[in-house]
């Protein structure tokens, strides 16, 4: 059965039509990244998902459970971070996780137990009895997020959960996503940090203008759209661009102490390079190949739709 | 339909809440507790007006006041801090949020006026003619204002302090035109039709009729319009807040 299951969504706003006939199958068990520029929609569509804003046409199922029509059985099903970590400043992190789990009817005991673990999984146990309110960002956002999987739900929707954390919080977050993947959870989320959804995701949707422009895995998208790869290469001194004429290398770019060559063929520039070194006694002090960036990608998508 | 106890779950969950938050909130104190003890003191103490005959309507007052001021600022400002988006993805609807807000409001309302019924037998020796009006009144008056309120936090606001201006524009003409501090027996002419049209007379007279046996409609009518308007206010309330749902957050 799918996890998520969205029919020809449509929402307007007056004059802007913030989704526009958008479809959605999410398998269960798989991390869905959601990608678009600003203003294409995602937060929109995350709360037409969840249940939070009513379609003007389509239809939304979580597990099989129509969210318009039993919107309360949905809404048990699943666990919401959004935007802006809504956290109720004048509580504390203990009282907002309680207010949580009695949210979810999670029984005292097991909600005690729940709480404890995510404070120290968190890293909030000593500050639990601090009101939200004098945290920081990354400490809030650690709250949102606790509040929303305290009951282990089956479909984990989040909107932008790394933005504006440093590194620290930022590995959390994703170590509890891909936790809570791991544990069955189906995950839905939102970012503008394409590496991240690279790395993070089996299914990347990429959004635009309120209507989806692209549906694939990251590899898949990756090479739709650009079969141009590159190789960076350093050497132990100075060289010119003549170097670097023949050996299928289409373009080659100083960056920073390295060249970065842009070729449809790696294995041609990497023998023609080591050849080339040897003859000229040149030493090769690094050498690495990657290939078409989901960036990359994404602004291509994004600009020609 | 397993969503009967997920609803009223809900109901409970967020009623818990809103005590647990806004009753402490500044507005909350100043609108709901501080201003029917000044318009005690402004209209009924300076006055040498006799203390026993006016009680109902003041019990009629606070209740009002307290009651009615809970509500209006739970919405915007859930709006302004933005819990109000994580509240509607948890296991509840707009429905159980409004019902929520009503029950915090009555349950104020019925708490700080009960306490100040308890209170005042030490000062006014106060009688009650028929005990079981006297809390119908109570319930029923108490649910009219919390109703009340939720109309008046339904404006598609994410500001506290303008929601609450305009609910006290609201409210205040309600008491001024209300049996409050004239008896609706010494009204006339356009005064007495204005009277008509505060909820607040019901409740004052429903409130008289408990506690003195005198009052200008048979309590039958009084409560039924008691109800009748709780209804409606919930019901407006709920149709505007669905109808700005709909048109974003
Ligand atoms: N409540 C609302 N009222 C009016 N217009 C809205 C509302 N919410 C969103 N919009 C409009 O709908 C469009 C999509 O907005 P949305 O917030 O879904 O974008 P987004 O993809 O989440 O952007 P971002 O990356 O900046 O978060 C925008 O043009 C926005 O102005
Ligand atoms: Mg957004």
């Amino acid at each position: 059965m799918d996890a998520i299951r969205a029919d020809h969504l449509k929402k307007i706003f007056g004059p802007v039509t913030a989704v526009n006939d958008v479809s959605i199958t999410v398998r269960e068990g798989e991390i869905f990244g959601f990608l678009g520029p600003n203003g294409a929609g995602k937060t929109t569509t995350i709360r037409l998902l969840t249940g939070v804003l009513t379609p003007d046409a389509g239809t939304v199922t979580i597990n099989g459970i129509d969210i318009h029509r039993h919107p309360l059985e949905a809404k048990m099903q699943m666990g919401v971070i959004p935007e802006s970590s809504t956290v109720y400043g004048d509580m504390t992190a203990e009282q907002n996780l309680q207010l949580s789990g009695k949210m979810y009817g999670m029984p005292r005991a097991l909600r005690e137990e729940r709480i404890h673990e995510l404070l120290s999984k968190m890293g909030l146990a000593e500050k639990r009895r601090i009101p939200v309110r004098a945290f920081s960002k990354g400490m809030k956002q650690r709250v949102s997020i606790a509040c929303a999987i305290i009951h282990r739900p089956k479909v984990l929707f989040l909107d932008e959960p790394t933005s504006g954390l440093d590194v620290q919080s930022r590995r959390l977050v994703i170590e509890t996503i891909r936790d809570m993947n791991g544990q069955g959870s189906t995950i839905f989320l939102t970012t503008h940090n394409i590496e991240e959804a690279n790395t993070l995701c089996h299914t990347v949707c990429i959004i635009n203008k309120g209507k989806i422009v692209a549906q694939e895995s990251p590899e898949r998208l990756k090479k739709m759209f650009d079969t141009t790869q590159s190789v960076e290469v350093s050497f132990d001194r100075p060289v010119t661009q003549d170097l670097f004429k023949g050996g299928g290398i289409i373009r080659a770019e100083p960056c920073g102490d390295k060249w970065r060559l842009y070729t449809d063929n790696p294995d041609l520039v990497l023998k023609y390079l080591v050849g080339r070194a040897e003859r000229e006694s040149i030493g090769i002090t690094s050498l690495t190949t990657s290939g078409p960036s989901l960036e990359e990608a994404f602004v291509q998508i994004t600009e020609c739709a | 339909m397993m969503e009967v106890p997920l609803f009223l779950r809900g109901i409970i969950v967020i009623t818990g809440k809103n005590m647990r938050l806004y009753y402490t909130k500044p507005p909350v104190l100043m609108f709901g507790l501080l201003f029917p003890l000044f318009m005690f003191f402004a209209f009924f103490v300076g006055r040498h007006l006799d203390l026993v005959t006016f009680f109902p309507a003041f019990l009629a007052m606070m209740l009002f006041f307290t009651a009615s001021s809970v509500a209006p600022l739970i919405t915007p400002w859930e709006k302004r801090e933005k819990t109000y988006e994580r509240l509607l993805s948890y296991p509840v609807t707009q429905d159980s949020i409004i019902m929520g807000d009503v029950l915090a409001g009555a349950i104020f309302g019925i708490g700080i006026s009960f306490l100040v019924w308890i209170a005042s037998l030490a000062f006014v020796p106060v009688s009650i003619t028929n005990l079981g009006l006297f809390f119908l009144a109570f319930i029923l008056g108490t649910l009219s204002c919390a109703a009340l309120g939720t109309l008046l936090a339904s404006p598609a606001s994410d500001s506290p302090p303008n929601v609450m201006i305009l609910s006290n524009l609201i409210r205040f003409p309600l008491i001024f035109i209300s049996g409050v501090f004239i008896p609706l027996q010494q009204m006339e002419g356009l005064g007495l039709a204005l009277a008509y049209c505060s909820p607040l007379t019901y409740m004052v007279d429903l409130f008289n009729a408990a506690m003195t046996g005198i009052s200008v409609f048979s309590p039958l009518v009084d409560c039924c319009v008691l109800a009748g308007v709780s209804f409606v206010f919930i019901l407006a309330g709920r149709l505007i807040q669905k109808r700005n749902m709909m048109k974003g957050m």
